[in-house]
């Protein structure tokens, strides 16, 4: 109970329900994980109390599984396409927000940041009518156009909040002592933004990888990975599934912490998360 | 006032440099933000080789000059010219001008080194010629040893050193700089002051220094410029300023004065100290009174021909270490502030004062503004 | 102290992508959402408001969608009630775990949506974990069959993924407070709980309106759950429209009803944005 920073007695007897409340909200935000991870090495395949002997047999079939590995290559195109594209289109809009005034500035601001906490249907949708209208045919393109407007909200909210704490005398002195504006963004602001910008792009990364909503209405004939597992959770309970979640669940791992190490060089930076919780909600941007 | 403050200035700037013209001239420039009017008519010269200081008090829009010379902000209406040469619309990375920031701005994701090399790498000189430069810099700020440094690793005054090598190694026509010993402490300033106005000589390159320090400004400036609510005040030499202020504000921002409102009638000047010739129209005028031109006559003592005397009583007194100030009271409205060296005063005591008329300065009546 | 070219350079090109790849496609659905079908399956361009109609007329068009709401009202009241104590200890009691237990709430974040829903139906079914758990403890003979393919199993799968996201605002209105508006309360008498009553809670109102907001609109918009987990009685609003734009071939009456949705959304999150800057008072 060393954890408890205690007042009073009364103060002590909530923080142990407090305690248990979030010990309890641990197990059901863990639970299926945990369950997941297990049972990816559960000789009995889905399901069934207790698990039987251990086994590595479905990642056997996991990694003979090609059109699995094609769905993940594809997902990766797409992820990588779909960074350029918010990136390339976020970081300019973060820098217009935060020092350019123009007509409908308000109105840009809402619709860059609306996909952040719009149903994914309502974006996938209409594109989709965009595309249709326009008579391009859905391919893995679509998607990625799809991801890459969508995110832009990331990018855009990670970057600005970034700008909000960069002194702007940084950049004065850089065109006073004689960079031209392209150069200034490219020697001063790009370094001084490369924590927002790598997590923006990390975040975008990951948050393509796993995009389901949007993909679903753009989809043409090649598979993304989520839209992969989604054919087979169709079609019945298949255990290399299991497997599968259970890899990308370690490689996002590996990109937390990767990320995290990258923040701590970086002091004092707010976390990902809360930042774009507070501007698309805040209303501050 | 335009013409005073030209005139000054043409003498000013006579004794620095003969016959040249001005390096830098700033010719009725406006700013306005929105409906606030943060600069009004503002004519200014600079001479080669000189150093100016834009003396004001805060929101007086002494920085905002400073950012429209440097190319940050645009004047709304005015002109600014180096030598035959429009500086308005130029972006700031044309101007020959560099600026040491308030808070030095130093890049935090380069070394000190690399600060320094900034404005001659973006120019794509050759990297032979940048390190020499860089280290002939560093060598003038006594930076040599924390080259490879980066700036959070460094202290104030040290950071400080820094941003002016970054801004000299350009060699500019002008060097700006804005409040830049605001950050140091009381002696590190000091030092810094004689530090940098040999640097200044020895580079003989124009600066213009942004200060609310009035002390500050005395002690460093060939010339100061004072600035109220974006108004020009008074240009002129730190002598000329103090010992013949222009304006009540100028009279009081600058030391100690004792401001007297007379009344003239036919080049007499009357009030309740008492009554002097003047040279100046009929009617009220204000005259600046410094405290060290008041002299307290000894008990029995004898004043000086054509001298201005008032008894009064002492009401307050202010230790100053080699001198010390005491408040005298000589009528219901008028009090009066001497500087004595003695320390032989007593409070309540009733004491006799004097002053010569050549010493009570005609100022204009500064006018009121937001 | 930025020129026009640059003001310009960085606001053209967003300005433009945004105008063609997120305004475009709103007004188009507004458009189709006028449109009909032909018995050729092809789309007529004629305009009027039959969309809309047979949206009130046919029942289960908003019986389908008040029973969305209620099954995100459900979400969202049970997320806030997971996330906010656990924001409240993390924030005021965790000491110098917090870094650390924030970490852990953010962590299933990553892990895919669609494999946590996944995860869910494999403990859920009636061959699944939970299942065949009570029956091994001898609990139950039968498996439990309300358990999966009910509105409670979507109710569950969404709270457990929408939680994290009604933590986070919570949280970060919770950090904000300063602390020694907590002391100068214990100091001027408030017990504890007169305390979170009294300055916690009122300060904390801005967090709480954006992560309820979050939880119902996605939950709100949700089609994917549903269809994994929530078999025919637990049809949600988005699953129509997907049918519509898919096998039942009605593109402009799916995009009548979401448009409506996109109306609902934006209004709720106009809503929760004005009363949130009600109560925030910095």
């Amino acid at each position: 109970m060393e954890l408890l920073v205690t007042r009073d007695a009364a103060t002590a007897e909530r923080s142990h329900w407090l305690l248990l409340h979030c010990v309890a909200v641990f197990a059901f935000l863990y639970l299926p994980i945990a369950i997941l991870v297990l049972y990816s090495f559960n000789g009995e395949g889905v399901g069934g109390f207790p698990p039987h002997r251990l086994t590595l047999d479905w990642y056997r079939t996991l990694f003979a599984d090609e059109p699995i590995w094609d769905s993940v290559l594809n997902s990766l195109e797409v992820a990588l396409a779909a960074m350029a594209i918010s990136l390339a289109f976020g970081v300019p809009a973060a820098l217009a927000l935060d020092r350019a005034q123009f007509p409908g500035k308000a109105l840009f601001r809402r619709l860059v940041l609306l996909p952040l906490i719009l149903p994914g249907i309502i974006t996938g949708l209409s594109l989709l009518m965009l595309f249709n209208v326009a008579g391009m045919k859905l391919s893995l393109l679509t998607i990625a156009l799809g991801h890459g407007t969508a995110l832009i909200s990331v990018a855009t909210t990670e970057v600005f909040a970034g700008l909000q704490k960069l002194d702007r005398a940084q950049e004065e002195a850089s065109l006073d002592l004689g960079a031209n504006y392209w150069q200034t963004f490219w020697r001063i602001t790009v370094p001084n933004l490369k924590l927002p910008i790598i997590g923006a792009a990390l975040l975008i990364f990951t948050l393509s990888l796993d995009e389901i909503a949007v993909s679903f209405f753009l989809i043409g004939r090649d598979n993304t990975l989520p839209l992969e597992i989604w054919g087979r959770l169709r079609r019945g309970i298949t255990p290399e599934i299991n497997a599968v979640s259970t890899v990308i669940f370690g490689f996002s791992l590996i990109a937390i912490v990767l990320w995290y190490r990258l923040r701590m060089r970086g002091e004092g930076a707010t976390d990902a998360g809360i930042e774009i919780v507070e501007v698309a909600e805040g209303g501050q941007a | 006032m335009g013409l005073t403050t030209t005139s000054l200035s043409a003498t000013a700037t006579a004794t620095n440099s003969s016959a040249k013209p001005p390096l830098l001239r700033v010719r009725n420039l406006a700013k306005r933000f929105g409906k606030n009017v943060v600069l009004r008519d503002i004519s200014l010269d600079v001479a080669e080789g000189e150093f100016l200081t834009i003396l004001g008090e805060s929101g007086s829009g002494k920085t905002t000059l400073l950012r429209i010379i440097a190319g940050f902000e645009s004047a709304s209406s005015g002109e600014l010219w180096m030598g035959e040469e429009q500086l308005g619309r130029q972006p700031p990375y044309r101007r020959r001008v560099n600026t040491v920031f308030q808070h030095y701005a130093l890049f935090p994701h380069l070394t000190v080194e690399q600060n320094v090399g900034y404005g001659l790498r973006v120019a794509r000189r050759p990297e032979t010629e940048i390190a020499a430069r860089v280290e002939d810099a560093l060598a003038k700020v006594k930076m040599t040893a924390h080259a490879k440094a980066k700036p959070s690793k460094i202290s104030g005054g040290q950071q400080q050193r820094v941003a002016l090598a970054r801004a000299l190694v350009n060699r500019p026509r002008l060097l700006l700089l804005d409040e830049p010993l605001s950050a140091l402490d009381a002696n590190l300033r000091r030092q810094m002051q004689v530090e940098l106005k040999s640097l200044q000589r020895e580079v003989g390159i124009s600066f213009i220094f942004v200060t609310h320090d009035q002390e500050e400004a005395m002690v460093m400036s060939d010339r100061i410029a004072l600035l109220r609510s974006g108004e020009l005040e008074q240009v002129a030499t730190p002598r000329e300023i103090y010992s013949q202020p222009a304006t009540a504000y100028v009279a009081q921002f600058i030391g100690h004065t004792n401001l007297l409102k007379a009344d003239v009638q036919g080049g007499i000047a009357r009030c309740v100290a008492g009554a002097w010739p003047v040279e100046a129209a009929d009617g009220v005028a204000l005259f600046s009174l410094r405290p060290e031109n008041i002299r307290v006559i000894s008990p029995g003592g004898v004043g000086t021909a054509g001298g201005v005397r008032v008894r009064g009583r002492v009401r307050h007194q202010a230790f100053h270490g080699a001198t010390e100030l005491i408040r005298v009271e000589c009528s219901e409205n008028l009090a009066l502030v001497v500087r004595t060296s003695s320390g032989a005063e007593a409070m309540e005591e009733e004491i006799e004062l004097e002053f010569s008329p050549t010493d009570a300065v005609l100022v204009r009546e500064s006018a009121e503004r937001i | 102290m930025f020129s026009r070219g640059y003001k310009a350079a960085v606001t053209l090109p967003p300005v433009l992508w945004v105008a063609l790849f997120l305004f475009t496609p709103y007004v188009l659905m507004f458009c189709y959402s006028f449109w009909s079908v032909s018995p050729a399956q092809t789309i007529v361009h004629s305009w009027d408001l039959n969309n809309y109609k047979d949206l009130l007329r046919v029942d289960v068009y908003w019986q389908t969608l008040l029973r969305s709401m209620w099954i995100a009202a459900r979400v969202t009241i049970f997320s806030l009630l997971l996330a906010y104590p656990m924001a409240y200890f993390l924030s005021f009691q965790a000491g110098k775990r917090k870094d650390l237990l924030y970490q852990l709430v953010v962590i299933p974040l990553w892990v895919s949506y669609l494999v946590r829903a996944y995860a869910w139906k494999t403990i859920l079914g009636s061959d699944g974990v939970l299942n065949t758990l009570l029956q091994y403890v001898h609990l139950t003979r039968h498996p439990l069959e309300f358990l999966l393919y009910s509105p409670f199993a979507v109710v569950l799968t969404l709270t457990h993924i929408y939680t994290p996201f009604a933590f986070l605002p919570i949280y970060a209105a919770l950090e904000h407070i300063p602390r020694n508006l907590v002391e100068a309360s214990h100091d001027l008498g408030a017990t504890p709980a007169q305390t979170f009553w009294r300055v916690i809670l009122p300060l904390s109102i801005p967090g709480v309106l954006a992560g309820a907001t979050f939880a119902f609109v996605l939950s709100l918009g949700d089609f994917l759950a549903p269809l994994l987990l929530g078999g025919p009685s637990g049809i949600m609003i988005s699953n129509i429209v997907v049918s519509l734009f898919g096998a039942a071939y009605n593109w402009p009456l799916g995009a009548a009803i979401s448009l409506c949705m996109l109306v609902l959304v934006v209004g709720l999150i106009f809503g929760s944005e004005r009363l949130g800057k009600k109560w925030s008072f910095s």
